[in-house]
């Protein structure tokens, strides 16, 4: 029951939100959805206990959903560990947005639709971890992406918001092909997508092969490679990344709960989820590797030069979330998921801090056009500054356990992708540290750059929105340090009880504890080094990033550009697709199939109309005639058509 | 040889004898009275096609002869007759009905209207039964000459003179043709009985009958297809009956088309019933003709008379491809369809005859813009009725049209029941341009109130029976069925 309520909850607030927010007001809808989704938090954590600590994994069966033939799909929530822990992310984080949005949002005139959304996003995420086999976990993901798309382009009214929201919604859609295609695949090798079904005969398909155009291929690698296609559009990695900078067009709780901590990660959440089928395919292993280490070392560069305060952060997402899939592809599923809670709480906390920021600038989100102003923002500056040692993995901050981990897995796994995923982790890591500082030094530090009128404004936020960030900071400081044990640590297999599965051919996660002292050593030397750099950048010698950028001009306008990623996807795909769209419109849908079709016919039966009219010319030797020919015709092929 | 006469063979005829004294009588009635006494005159007539009603319904059980010995007999009663000549009883009354207003007040009305129907539906009667060649004619003619007069009854209305001598002309050419086929057959067959005709076509299985023979069933069936103006024969149709007074277009569109159909169905279902692979090419075209000329030459009209004109080829190729079916299920359709077709296209006259401004008749569509505001009650039937012809479930010209095509696909007819579902979809737009004229155009002056009684009376009844028919349609079924299975003995046992 207590399950059950924990998850529909949600959706019941966001229905009564969203449906009854004109009775409700502001006010109502406000409470209904921070009460429904404060409870769903409050029920996680008995949830978390009985799950995960006492290793009670139960599967609730709701309703059958599909029955036909051999398709057999039910309405099942699946707890264990894996879902425990997402269960406590999602809800937390959510309800501490749903608290920060009473306040960051109060001046909007639609608060019952933006809290319905939330909501409606909390459940579909919630129906995510909970799901028991794949077709209710692509509900999910839908449900996710639809709550994603609704919210981006929540101010409607901005074309911006508009076009980021349709580009979320159609690069995911590239995404949720190849996962659709993984599911049909899994369907197909299984014959069933219940998760428990086919992880237990995952090990006797490990060298089943399919037959694809006149190749035989590794039918385990070709599904976990279509699925990882769909985790890398929701979890923006390289190819498939361009959405979520734009993503920011949303408000910034959005950014915060969606883009940052919860959907983002859900790539990474269903990939450890089918940790037994991936870890049957070395191939797949190795392209989430390179793809994760490319993705943390991409996004990282792109982040350095960034303006926006609010596309900085994002880019650093995108960067983290490479970490997690490259801890996955060395087969360290803990240390992955370890991350991603880590980092739902810091990387929540520095969005919501950012929009804090935003809030008392009188929403200016340009770096430059900042500065100094931690004076007036004390609260919000001591916890940017937590949030950002948490990023930099500054030590006995959450990101500095489960960043190390993850470097230390990638050197441990012993494996030539894995040295490389390590040392452009590092490289991250370094990066990681100076946007980070860049961003604190610019935003807080310095003279102030703003003009007069804003900076007299610059005002402490109230405390509805001070005390999530609170709350969320107090998770960015002990989160690693009370999770390590458990997620990583000497008790994890314990803790895991079964919900990822590691073969005995993939230690990585066993030699962590084995490995050099340097290599542990590297990510916090790095971190500090890119912490020192920033400092003499834009404390010290002001002038060295411009004298930087006009040194290596072509550099700084290939990062700045973001690595000319999206004009390259408009000349490749965007003109292209514009082109031929308009081409079957006018040529294909306008001239071939209306001209045919019901233009052509409608136009035909008027030809034949008047014809037929005219023929009927009131003559009566007309049509005297039209019997006689008439007569002459039946006669005529009887004679010529006689057997 | 001596033969002694009977009155008691005379009783298989006794609704034609029965008419054709009261036709007389109220002839006599009429000149020897100083007023014009129309509506008196229809009213009597009308009590007469009830009680000749009444005998038909007696008659129906067993198949008897008269007029001749035995099987040989000039004129034949049963099932499939009784039922035919029902529908036409009840479609002459219909539109009798409706006539007296619209005659008085276009200063028309005349005694002699009444009994020139009376003497039509008396030739329609005799078509129906006919059982000889001799007898096919007289009844046709009978009917024929009436329906002339009747077309030119406005014989100061230069459209309606104008449509009686075309109708004359043509009718008498077609009369010729037919003529002119039965003597070839005759000459080549050496009998006129439609039961000798069969009994020689059927001994002759497997040879193949002579030409002469084929291109004189030609002639004949290009005679029969004047009367139902299926394409190509169909030319005198938009013309008679938009010149044609009003009340007379209704009667054209109902009975005689109905009882024509029952002719054809007889003739060729009974001197020609073994020739059917012969005839079936004739008739599948005269059906495609038909509905394809019927849904296309439709949509240009603007003259509601001239559109129920083309609307009833299309039907009568509807009906066609019942015949085409050559079977009892077949001619079970083509009944059903006739009696749907006839509440239909009476209701429908009923509403153009209520079409008047200021007691002016109007016929023109638009001049139906905005009924739906001015006239629900009638715009309500209009739409039901359109919609029925269009052939929408659940209602029944959706019905009728479905058990036609339901035989021709059992029949191994498939291409003429998509062709004719096809031409079903045509036709639909310009019957549902009038729903649309009616209920989304701007209204213009609106319609004067219809207070004739009978007129709505008819109007009502064939609303209720198109919309009631999906829920019962148990009877008619059942006696459509009965009256199919007549014709088809063999089958039968």
């Amino acid at each position: 029951m207590m399950y059950v309520l924990a998850i529909f909850l949600p959706l019941l607030a966001s229905l009564v939100a969203g449906l009854f927010g004109r009775t409700l007001g502001d006010r109502g809808a406000q409470i209904v959805t921070c009460g429904a989704v404060g409870t769903s938090a409050l029920l996680s954590i008995p949830i978390f206990l009985t799950v995960a600590m006492e290793g009670h994994a139960v599967t609730i069966t709701l309703l059958s959903w599909i029955q036909s033939g051999t398709v057999d799909v039910s309405w099942a929530l699946k707890f264990d560990t894996l879902t425990a822990v997402m269960m406590i992310v999602v809800t937390w984080v959510s309800f501490m947005v749903h608290v920060y949005s009473v306040g960051y949002m109060s001046h909007d005139p639609s608060i019952p639709r933006f809290m319905s959304y939330l909501s409606l996003f909390t459940f579909a995420m919630l129906m995510l971890v909970t799901s028991d086999n794949l077709v209710q976990l692509f509900f999910g993901w839908e449900g996710v992406g639809v709550a994603s798309y609704l919210l981006i382009g929540f101010w409607y009214e901005k074309p911006s918001a508009c076009s980021a929201a349709i580009k979320a919604f159609l690069v995911n859609r590239v995404g949720d092909f190849g996962f659709a295609l993984g599911i049909f695949g899994a369907y197909f090798l299984f014959d069933t997508v219940s998760f428990d079904v086919i992880f237990a005969v995952a090990p006797e398909k490990a060298a089943a092969t399919v037959v694809f155009f006149g190749h035989e291929w590794h039918a385990i690698t070709i599904v976990c490679l279509l699925l990882f296609v769909g985790a890398m559009g929701k979890s923006a990695q390289l190819g498939l990344h361009t959405w979520l900078p734009d993503a920011m067009e949303g408000p910034t709780p959005v950014s915060a709960l969606i883009h940052a901590a919860t959907m983002v990660t859900a790539g990474v959440f269903m990939v450890a989820r089918m940790s037994p089928l991936f870890e049957y395919s070395a191939t797949a292993l190795m392209v989430v590797t390179v793809v994760g280490a490319a993705t943390a070392f991409f996004a990282a560069t792109v982040g350095c030069v960034q303006n926006d305060i609010k596309r900085v952060i994002a880019y650093s997402t995108c960067s983290q979330l490479g970490y997690m899939f490259f801890a996955i592809g060395v087969s360290a599923y803990q240390a992955a998921i370890f991350h991603l809670m880590t980092h739902a709480f810091f990387k929540a906390l520095l969005f919501l801090g950012a929009g804090s920021v935003i809030h008392a600038m009188s929403d200016e989100q340009d770096i430059r056009r900042m500065g100094g102003i931690w004076r007036h923002v004390k609260v919000t500056w001591a916890l940017m500054w937590i949030g950002s040692l948490a990023l930099a993995g500054i030590p006995f901050f959450a990101g500095y356990y489960s960043k190390d981990v993850i470097l230390e897995a990638a050197w441990a796994a012993g494996s030539p992708v894995g040295q490389m995923a390590y040392w452009l982790g590092i490289a991250a890591a370094f990066m990681t540290a100076f946007y980070s500082w860049r961003l604190l030094i610019l935003v807080f530090h310095g003279k102030p750059r703003a003009d007069e009128r804003v900076m007299a404004h610059v005002h402490e936020s109230p405390a509805v929105m001070i005390v999530p960030l609170l709350v969320l900071a107090t998770g960015a400081v002990f989160a690693g340090w009370v999770g390590y044990e458990l997620f990583v640590g000497h008790e994890q297999l314990h803790f895991w009880a079964g919900a990822i599965k590691n073969l005995p051919e993939h230690p990585a996660l066993e030699n962590v504890h084995h490995v050099p002292g340097w290599v542990a050593l590297a990510p916090t030397v790095v971190a500090v080094s890119g912490i020192t750099l920033a400092f003499i950048f834009y404390l010290v010698a002001p002038v060295l990033p411009g004298l930087l950028a006009k040194t290596f001009n072509g550099v700084y306008r290939f990062l700045l550009n973001k690595w000319y990623f999206d004009e390259l996807y408009d000349v490749l795909f965007v003109r292209p697709a514009f082109r031929l769209g308009r081409g079957l419109w006018k040529g294909g849908d306008g001239a071939l199939i209306d001209g045919v079709g019901p233009d052509g016919v409608a136009a035909a039966t008027r030809v034949i109309a008047a014809r037929v009219a005219r023929a009927q010319s009131g003559y009566l030797y007309h049509y005297a005639f039209a019997m006689l020919i008439g007569v002459a015709a039946f006669v005529t092929w009887y004679m010529f058509n006689a057997r | 040889m001596t033969q002694t006469f009977a009155f008691s063979s005379l009783v298989p005829a006794l609704p034609e004898l029965f008419l054709t004294v009261a036709a007389l009588a109220l002839l006599m009635l009429g000149v020897f009275r100083k007023e014009d006494g129309c509506r008196q005159s229809t009213l009597l007539a009308i009590i007469a096609m009830a009680i000749a009603l009444v005998l038909t319904s007696q008659l129906g059980g067993s198949v008897s002869y008269a007029f001749g010995g035995g099987e040989a007999g000039l004129f034949v009663m049963d099932g499939f007759g009784a039922f035919t000549k029902a529908m036409v009883l009840l479609g002459s009354a219909f539109t009798l009905g409706m006539s007296g207003t619209f005659l008085e007040r276009e200063k028309i009305g005349r005694f002699e209207y009444p009994v020139l129907v009376l003497f039509a539906t008396v030739g329609m009667m005799i078509m129906i039964s006919a059982n000889d060649f001799m007898s096919l004619y007289l009844g046709l003619e009978l009917q024929s000459l009436s329906l002339y007069v009747l077309a030119a009854y406005h014989r100061d209305n230069l459209k309606a003179t104008e449509a009686g001598v075309k109708y004359f002309v043509l009718g008498a050419l077609a009369s010729g043709m037919l003529l002119y086929g039965a003597s070839l057959l005759y000459g080549f067959v050496g009998t006129t009985s439609f039961d000798g005709l069969a009994k020689v076509f059927g001994a002759e299985h497997a040879v193949r009958p002579s030409l002469g023979v084929i291109i004189g069933m030609v002639f004949v069936l290009a005679g029969l297809a004047f009367k139902i103006s299926a394409v190509p024969f169909h030319m005198w149709a938009p013309d008679v009956y938009e010149g044609a007074p009003t009340p007379v277009t209704a009667f054209f569109a109902v009975a005689p088309k109905i009882a024509a159909l029952a002719l054809f169905t007889r003739v060729i279902t009974g001197p020609f019933g073994d020739l059917a692979g012969e005839w079936r090419q004739v008739v599948i075209f005269l059906a495609l003709a038909s509905m394809f000329l019927g849904a296309f030459a439709a949509i240009g009209q603007t003259n509601i008379k001239r559109l129920m004109a083309y609307s009833s080829i299309g039907h009568v190729g509807f009906a066609l491809v019942g015949i085409a079916a050559n079977s009892v299920l077949g001619i079970q359709g083509l009944l059903i369809y006739l009696a749907i077709y006839l509440f239909m296209n009476t209701g429908v006259f009923a509403i153009i005859l209520s079409m008047r401004q200021k007691g002016r008749l109007v016929e023109g569509i638009d001049d139906l813009a905005g009924l739906g505001k001015t006239h629900p009650a009638m715009a309500f039937v209009m739409m039901v009725l359109m919609f029925s012809m269009a052939g929408i479930p659940p209602l029944a010209g959706f019905w009728g049209k479905l058990y036609v095509f339901l035989a021709a696909v059992e029949s191994g007819l498939m291409a003429l029941a998509i062709l004719g579902v096809l031409s079903s979809v045509v036709s639909a737009y310009y019957y549902l341009r009038i729903i649309k004229v009616m209920y989304f155009d701007e209204a213009l002056e609106p319609f004067d109130r219809q207070t004739d009684r009978p007129m709505r009376l008819v109007m009502g009844l064939s609303a209720l029976v198109v919309l009631v028919f999906t829920f019962i349609p148990g009877p008619l079924l059942v006696g459509a069925k009965a009256a199919a299975a007549v014709l088809f003995p063999a089958a039968a046992g």
